[in-house]
């Protein structure tokens, strides 16, 4: 069994050139969706079954007088699956189409999935795309086809500045919190690893040095990283409530009370 | 406050009117039962009825779920494992989605022995057979079948809540909503089918039974929107056109609730189960749509 492997993406180097953007695409045979044009250098927008990877542009320029950005007027961060320990997706998935493989990485396997999207309502990062063209839905295999080929990912080797590694996870983790060291000893103090340990579902696979809090980014804070299942209970217990009464108002209202009459009328 | 940043799945029109009709099949379901078991000898034949209209809504049911499948002809991938070197069946209790997939094919089965049976006494009534009472095994079918109806019908709001969705996954209500609603849309449905068969007294005891189901449905709606409120993401359900639909379920839930200290029937038979009937579609679609986009 190959020990786990995943992505340290350190956005702290990010420059925003989408070269991950476009290795993926290309390696992976993805179209890709017509560029969307607003206020800003995002045409991308968000991962979905046609973008993989997407780098995240986040605009923190000062409105009024322009002072020193001091590396910090632009947010970049290259986004992807986050291939969790505890996958929200793996865990609706009725069809068992997902599954995690022998890297411990999370595959949608599209010989099996039928296209019921559960997935995508129960994905905390928005990660999984539905593909009209294919009729399942996909998103970021980890290169599963060039792990069994023993090359790493295509965006990991595309990225010009290492702002995305790959690696095994032990490594990945001693180099991250290397880099947090040194962030921390240059005095930025908001730098921070997520997904590093496991507070985000169980620890992710695909994890991140962000320059800022994690809700900046798009990401869920811990206090907000459920598990879908974590509403099973509750809402299976007041629907039963609801049901109950529902039956005994039923049988109250409906109970008749004239046994003697005929049993032969139709409708 | 709860921070969503899940994309939406898409459940449009087709999962609407698949949690609509799983909601009509299984209270239709529940009621038939009542008035076989509890109901006078006249309300076996609105029993009967409830049966016969149960299958062919689970067999729309069937359809709709089917259709807004990626892959609708690999709709059995829900029960079969299909990973290579896997097999066996996909039975994975912690997902309501799967749970529902089993439930809607045994409940069909159930609705459909209901079906036949049903269908065969109503023959012989037409024919003038006068007694008409159903095997024991049958009766012991429709209570099992009156639990897997409640569990359909309820499921599809629990399969909502079982996300990271804002507003679904802040709710732990809609199973409920939607298992009260179902049920008061199926007694309007059925005091619609029995419009001119049914006797007065049925007739009041269906608008009192839809009155209960309202008053259940109207605290299972404002245990919804506390739930929301408490999330802080109750807005995101009111925003755009959503609100006016809100309004519209409530008043409709006004012609069942008039009819809870009647004696006699209220109003007109045929508005009232549009009304209700409606707005319990109007729910479901601010619920799903509201959600998403």
């Amino acid at each position: 069994m190959p020990e786990p492997v995943g992505f340290f993406t350190d956005s702290s180097v990010c420059i925003g050139c989408k070269a991950c953007e476009v290795a993926c695409k290309e390696w992976n045979q993805l179209e890709g969706n017509a560029p969307s044009w607003g206020d800003g250098f995002d045409n991308t927008k968000q991962l979905d079954a046609e973008n993989w990877r997407h780098v995240k542009l986040i605009d923190q320029v000062p409105e009024g007088e322009m002072l020193t950005g001091n590396g910090a007027a632009w947010l970049m961060m290259s986004d992807v699956c986050k291939h969790c320990k505890n996958a929200s997706c793996m865990e609706v998935c009725p069809t068992n189409a997902i599954v995690r493989t022998e890297y411990d990485t999370v595959y949608i396997q599209p010989s099996v999935c039928n296209g019921c999207r559960d997935c995508i309502s129960a994905c905390p990062f928005g990660v999984i795309g539905f593909s009209s063209k294919t009729g399942v839905v996909q998103k970021c295999t980890l290169c599963y086809d060039r792990l069994q080929a023993n090359m790493e990912p295509a965006c990991a080797k595309a990225c010009p500045t290492q702002s995305i590694q790959f690696g095994t996870l032990s490594e990945l983790q001693a180099r991250a919190d290397a880099r947090l060291a040194t962030l921390k000893a240059q005095g930025n103090d908001k730098a921070q690893l997520y997904g590093r340990d496991d507070s985000i579902y169980g620890g992710l696979n695909a994890f991140f040095l962000l320059m800022d809090k994690p809700e900046t980014y798009g990401l869920p804070n811990a206090q907000n990283a459920g598990l879908p299942s974590r509403n099973n209970f509750k809402s299976y217990l007041a629907a039963f409530v609801a049901a109950a009464i529902g039956v005994f108002a039923g049988v109250k209202a409906l109970g008749g009370s004239a046994p003697s009459e005929s049993t032969g009328g139709n409708l | 406050m709860a921070e969503h940043f899940a994309q939406p799945p898409g459940w449009e029109w087709w999962i609407t009117l698949y949690f609509f009709c799983a909601g009509l099949a299984g209270g239709l379901y529940v009621l038939a039962t009542i008035f076989r078991f509890r109901g006078t000898p006249r309300d076996e034949a609105l029993a009967r009825a409830g049966f016969i209209w149960t299958f062919p809504l689970v067999i729309l049911c069937a359809i709709f779920l089917t259709i807004d499948l990626g892959r609708p002809f690999d709709f059995w991938h829900m029960l079969i494992n299909t990973t290579p070197g896997a097999g066996g069946l996909n039975w994975k209790p912690w997902s309501p989605i799967s749970l529902g997939s089993w439930a809607l094919l045994v409940f069909g089965l159930f609705s459909f022995v209901g079906f036949v049976f049903a269908s065969s006494m109503e023959r012989r009534a037409r024919a003038g057979a006068t007694e008409l009472t159903p095997p024991g095994f049958v009766r012991i079918i429709n209570v099992i079948g009156s639990i897997l109806g409640l569990f359909l019908a309820s499921y599809t709001g629990v399969v909502l809540s079982v996300s990271n969705q804002p507003v679904w996954s802040d709710s732990w209500a809609i199973g409920a909503l939607f298992v009260a609603s179902g049920l008061s849309a199926s007694a309007a449905l059925m005091a619609w089918i029995g419009r001119s068969r049914a006797d007065a007294s049925t007739e009041t005891r269906l608008q009192r039974a839809d009155g209960y189901f309202a008053l259940l449905e109207g605290l299972a709606l404002v245990l919804f929107f506390v739930t929301l409120a408490m999330a802080g993401t109750l807005s995101h359900t009111f925003h755009g056109i959503y609100w006016l639909l809100w309004i519209l379920v409530v008043l409709s839930l006004i012609p069942p609730l008039r009819a809870l200290g009647a004696r006699a029937p209220v109003g007109s038979g045929t508005l009232s189960a549009l009304v209700v009937i409606a707005g319990v579609f109007l729910m479901r679609v601010a619920v799903i749509f509201s959600a998403q986009y």
